[in-house]
This record gives structure tokens, C-alpha cells and sequence, in this order.
């Protein structure tokens, strides 16, 4: 299940509602990811996240789908914040489950490493120095690049 | 009349989030309207960097990507990071 909205994530809640539903599952494995409160340009006041609808949830389930392919899962959840945050609250949150631990967790590494840099989000921050929109860090496409080697032509 | 959507950094260049257009009938392609706009909005190039890409009806085009039909256009500099 996918859901991108301004809506805030519980990730507790979520984790449990799907270790309920994957009660079968053997392994399950979970990320959250929280507006950090400090960045290169000091402290964080809010976190403003923009989507393109379509764009944005087509491109997570393309993503879903090479992950369904790639590894052997019985279930993925994906929630995506978008709008106004502050420091501490959730952004995302991908839980996987799998018969086995590696494929839930490596699915997880990839999903992250695609909602990090390919998903169709952009951000801006807030510091004391006022408001700028954040773009990739090289070390980001070299997370998503792991992948790359490993698909199948 | 087309929808034109300026995402992230963009938005500033231009002064605003969207509009809606009346494209100059010469202006037929992706390309073409990345130049007009460039030019409308005294933007220096903004609009023409290569990693700003160019989505018509929510899916990605090239420069040479006719806007025939073209309801939605969106400009949308790179994803991602943070």
C-alpha cells in the first residue's frame, strides 16, 4: 500500500497494523524517517514538502514493482508526508515483510534509496536564514547507483 | 489554454506556483516553450537547464515534445535530496 498525503504519519501505529496483517510473514522490516532538527545551514524551524500527485505515486509504485520483482515479498507499506513539518516528525515510513530477513531488509534499502532521489518530491527548508529549496547531494545518487549494477537487462 | 506548474526553485523564478497560458501557436513544442517562458519571465536560463525537465500531461518530454494536446505542463527541477 501506498499513501502520499499531508496527513501525519503515526509510525508506530502503522508497524503494528502491518506486523498484524504479515502475522504470516517470517520477517519484517521497518524505516522511519524524521525531519532531522539540525542542517548544513543550522537550525531546522519547518520542512515543506511538494509533490506532483500523479507523477509522485506512479513513480513509488514503478518502484514497488522492481522491488516485488527483485526480492520475494509478501507485503510492503509505504507512507509519504508532504506539506509543512516540523523537527521530529515523520516523513516516511516503508515497512517490508518477507519469508526471510535479507529481502525485507534489502527491499527497504532500495525503497528509501529511491524515495531519497528519484521520487517526485521537492523540499524546502526553513533555517534563521530564511527559506531554501533543497536539491541532491551527490552522495545521494550514489546510494541509488548500488542498485544499478544488479539489474537484470 | 494550458496549465503551466512551476515545482521547487522554479516557483521564485517566476513568482508563482501555476498559471493558466495562452500559448502563442508557434510555440509547438517543448522546447519552443521553454525558451518563451525563459524570455517572459527574465529568468536567465532557469527554465533552460538541462536538469529542469519538462512533464506534459504528467508525463516526462523532451524539447522536441509537440504540446498538441497539452492540458498540463509542468516544470520540474531535480528531485530529491535533503
Amino acid at each position: 500500500m501506498i499513501r502520499v498525503s499531508d496527513e501525519t504519519i503515526d509510525a508506530p501505529k502503522a508497524l503494528a497494523a502491518f506486523e498484524r496483517d504479515m502475522s504470516d510473514a517470517g520477517a519484517i522490516v521497518s524505516f522511519t524517517g524524521q525531519v532531522r532538527p539540525q542542517s548544513a545551514s543550522g537550525e531546522v524551524s519547518t520542512l515543506f514538502l511538494q509533490a506532483y500527485s500523479l507523477m509522485t505515486e506512479s513513480g513509488i509504485e514503478s518502484a514497488l514493482a522492481e522491488a516485488q520483482r527483485r526480492w520475494p515479498l509478501s507485503g510492503v507499506h509505504i507512507l509519504h508526508r508532504t506539506g509543512e513539518m516540523r523537527a521530529g516528525e515523520t516523513i516516511v515510513f516503508v515497512a517490508t515483510a518477507s519469508k526471510h530477513r535479507r529481502a525485507a531488509f534489502e527491499a527497504a534499502d532500495f525503497l528509501m534509496d529511491y524515495l531519497k532521489t528519484e521520487a517526485v518530491f521537492w523540499k524546502k527548508e526553513t533555517t534563521p536564514d530564511g527559506a531554501t529549496w533543497i536539491e541532491p547531494r551527490q552522495g545521494d545518487y550514489q546510494d541509488a547507483a548500488r542498485w544499478q549494477t544488479e539489474k537484470v537487462e | 489554454m494550458v496549465k503551466v506548474i512551476y515545482f521547487g526553485r522554479l516557483s521564485e523564478v517566476t513568482g508563482t506556483d501555476e498559471e493558466v497560458l495562452d500559448i502563442p501557436e508557434d510555440v509547438s513544442t517543448a522546447g519552443a516553450l521553454r525558451h518563451w517562458l525563459d524570455l517572459r519571465f527574465e529568468a536567465n536560463g532557469a527554465l533552460l537547464e538541462p536538469t529542469v525537465r519538462i512533464a506534459i500531461n504528467s508525463k516526462i518530454g523532451f524539447d522536441e515534445t509537440s504540446l498538441n494536446n497539452a492540458s498540463e505542463i509542468a516544470f520540474m527541477p531535480p528531485v530529491g535530496g535533503g
